[in-house]
């Protein structure tokens, strides 16, 4: 279990909120980062940067793919791109980052906010449901998703400063509780333990991560035991963990803002499957239907990602 | 230069060119596979940009302040992979292992496997966005290397290439040095029956880049494009150079057919015969 467990449900913040925060302090401690942004920086949040560093900050327009294939110039020489949009139109662009991107294996960041229904009002187009699986298919593209503000601070001095090749981060509109401590240190693919119990495992990641957790809090009020594991990093996804979680659970969940089919969902199915692990699995998210207008908490409670929707349906999984 | 050196020196390139033509043409052949019609077009700017202009040194392939090339129009490899063994960037026989397995020189540039292409391309439309980050950072960098992008008429269909055309005034990149192959070909036919470009050259003054226009195939009108072209005023740089698709061999010229299947070697012969009866006819 992590020693970084700090949850402080009064302190919340959206992930593109920390983000942005961060992305100032790694711009002084890096010079080789440059942010580009699409017409969408005071939203991404990566506006921040641009006004404390003008000489490093691309404002590209509404023109995603121009922007793609800029960041991977810049990588190419010697730069650190951080990309930013909504995760729903910087994916769409999925051909230039294919070739632009990937296949150039630059180290180039793709910031994808608003993911999911967490975006709220604004509906369906502007939602990202499928980035996860886009990204994910991609060889050698790094899928990562935080879930707290603390975890994205992290997360973004990892990027700026160790990892090598390309990676897309998915960040929220919405607040997310805080969960962890300042100390905490973030590592690449592997999975955070949050809470431990011996029926159920939840698997959740970004936006569903604290529900997840809530409704297993209250599952232990039925005498149901969890274990809750933040899944930071969709790919490369931490196989053992997983493996050695399943063997040792009755049931599990995967919880996610996205479509279940290529997220999260699939990720840990494949990883259960070819290690021949019976364990019954429940995917929690958007199950292959397009997203609507609402506010976020209408939305979660109505596609089964609130915390007493989670609760019901664990429930009714753990008793069938 | 004296008279008798730019004679000298035109003669030389197109000696070059010639070469450059063959190569590509043995190297196709070979794989039974490729684009010979946009590898024989753009040969003459190659040789001027690789034999001339461009500042780069093939014993340090990664020299830091090299010029840039950037391939857009990535199906015209042939020509490029051509140019980089006749400069001595890799033994002149691997150009045989084009589009086979396990080769470095894959049938559209891969940088991860062969680093010295300075990009991988060949999805078309995306080399001038790539080339316009590099322009950024050779100014992050406080660099004085140049940029060159070669994109293809047809290729400029791609919604991103006017997203580029936009973005690149914007940023005043005068060390982007941008020429389009005009061939006047694509894979389905002329591009004026497919998605006519014209007026090509009033479209990129819209744009505010500083542009030109010359004869691709003319080795000193290339030369002097391109020494313009150095010149820093604030503006992307065009070069819309006119060519004919296959130039320089009778049977593949403007012949829609050449855009992308290989010659037989019978074909092949006959096309290397007519390259050199070319050249040494004066």
């Amino acid at each position: 279990m992590t020693k970084y467990l700090k949850i402080n449900p009064a302190a919340q913040k959206a992930s593109r909120a920390a983000f942005g925060e961060a992305l100032v302090h790694v711009g002084e401690k890096h010079p080789e980062v440059v942010v580009l942004d699409a017409d969408l920086s005071v939203s991404t949040k990566s506006v921040g940067f641009a006004k404390k560093f003008p000489d490093r900050f691309f404002q590209m327009g509404i023109a995603e793919a121009n922007m793609i294939g800029t960041a991977a110039g810049l990588a190419l020489s010697g730069k650190t791109p951080f990309l930013c949009s909504f995760g729903c139109f910087v994916t769409g662009r999925f051909e230039t980052i294919r070739i632009s991107i990937a296949y150039n294996q630059v180290n180039a960041r793709i910031i994808g906010t608003h993911a999911g229904l967490g975006i709220g009002e604004d509906g369906y187009s502007q939602m990202a449901l499928e980035d996860i699986a886009l990204m994910r298919s991609l060889p050698g593209m790094g899928v990562l998703q935080p879930g707290d503000p603390i975890e994205t601070k992290k997360m973004t001095q990892y990027l700026a400063s160790h990892h090598k090749g390309p990676v897309y981060v998915r960040l929220t509109r919405q607040n997310l509780v805080t969960l962890f401590s300042e100390d905490y240190e973030f590592e690449y693919g592997k999975g955070v333990i949050l809470k431990e119990g011996k029926d159920i495992a939840f698997f959740a990641t970004g936006g569903a991560l604290y529900n997840s957790y809530a409704a297993s809090e209250k599952l232990e009020k039925e005498g149901i035991t969890s274990t809750v594991i933040n899944i930071h990093t969709l790919k490369p996804i931490d196989e053992d963990l997983i493996v050695q979680v399943a063997k040792s659970h009755k049931r599990l969940l995967t919880v996610e803002d996205h479509n279940i089919i290529g997220g999260l969902g699939s990720a840990v199915s494949e990883v259960l499957s070819e290690n021949g692990i019976g364990t019954p699995l429940l995917r929690i998210g958007v199950e292959d239907i397009y997203g609507e207008s609402g506010t976020a908490e209408d939305l979660y409670e109505k596609y089964g990602l609130s915390t007493p929707k989670i609760y019901e349906r664990t429930l009714q999984f753990f008793q069938s | 230069m004296t008279q008798d050196q730019t004679t000298e020196l035109y003669k030389k390139l197109g000696l070059i060119a010639r070469d450059l033509r063959i190569l590509a043409l043995k190297m196709i052949t070979e794989a039974k596979s490729g684009h010979p019609g946009g590898s024989l077009s753009a040969a003459d700017i190659m040789t001027a940009l690789f034999f001339h202009t461009m500042s780069h040194d093939p014993k340090n392939p990664l020299w830091e302040n090299r010029d840039r090339f950037v391939l857009s129009k990535g199906h015209g490899c042939p020509i490029l992979y051509a140019a980089m063994a006749k400069a001595g960037y890799f033994p002149e026989e691997e150009i045989y292992t084009l589009r086979k397995i396990n080769s470095r020189l894959q049938g559209h540039p891969d940088h991860v496997r062969f680093p010295f292409v300075e990009t991988s391309s060949g999805s078309l439309g995306q080399g001038l966005s790539i080339a316009q980050g590099m322009a950024l950072g050779a100014r992050l960098n406080h660099k004085k290397y140049k940029i060159y992008c070669l994109l293809g008429d047809g290729e400029i269909q791609e919604g991103q290439i006017w997203e580029t055309a936009m973005s690149a005034p914007k940023f005043q990149l005068d060390n982007l040095i941008a020429i389009i192959d005009a061939n006047k070909g694509q894979i389905d036919g002329h591009t004026r029956n497919i998605m006519d470009l014209a007026p090509l050259k009033k479209k990129w003054e819209a744009f505010n880049w500083d542009v030109q226009e010359i004869n691709g195939h003319e080795l000193h009108e290339i030369l002097a494009a391109l020494d313009k072209a150095q010149l820093e005023h604030k503006r992307p740089h065009m070069i819309i150079a006119n060519t004919i698709k296959g130039k320089g061999v009778s049977f593949m010229e403007d012949n829609i057919e050449w855009h992308g299947i290989a010659p037989t070697p019978e074909q092949r012969d006959k096309a290397i015969r007519e390259l050199n009866d070319e050249v040494f006819k004066d």
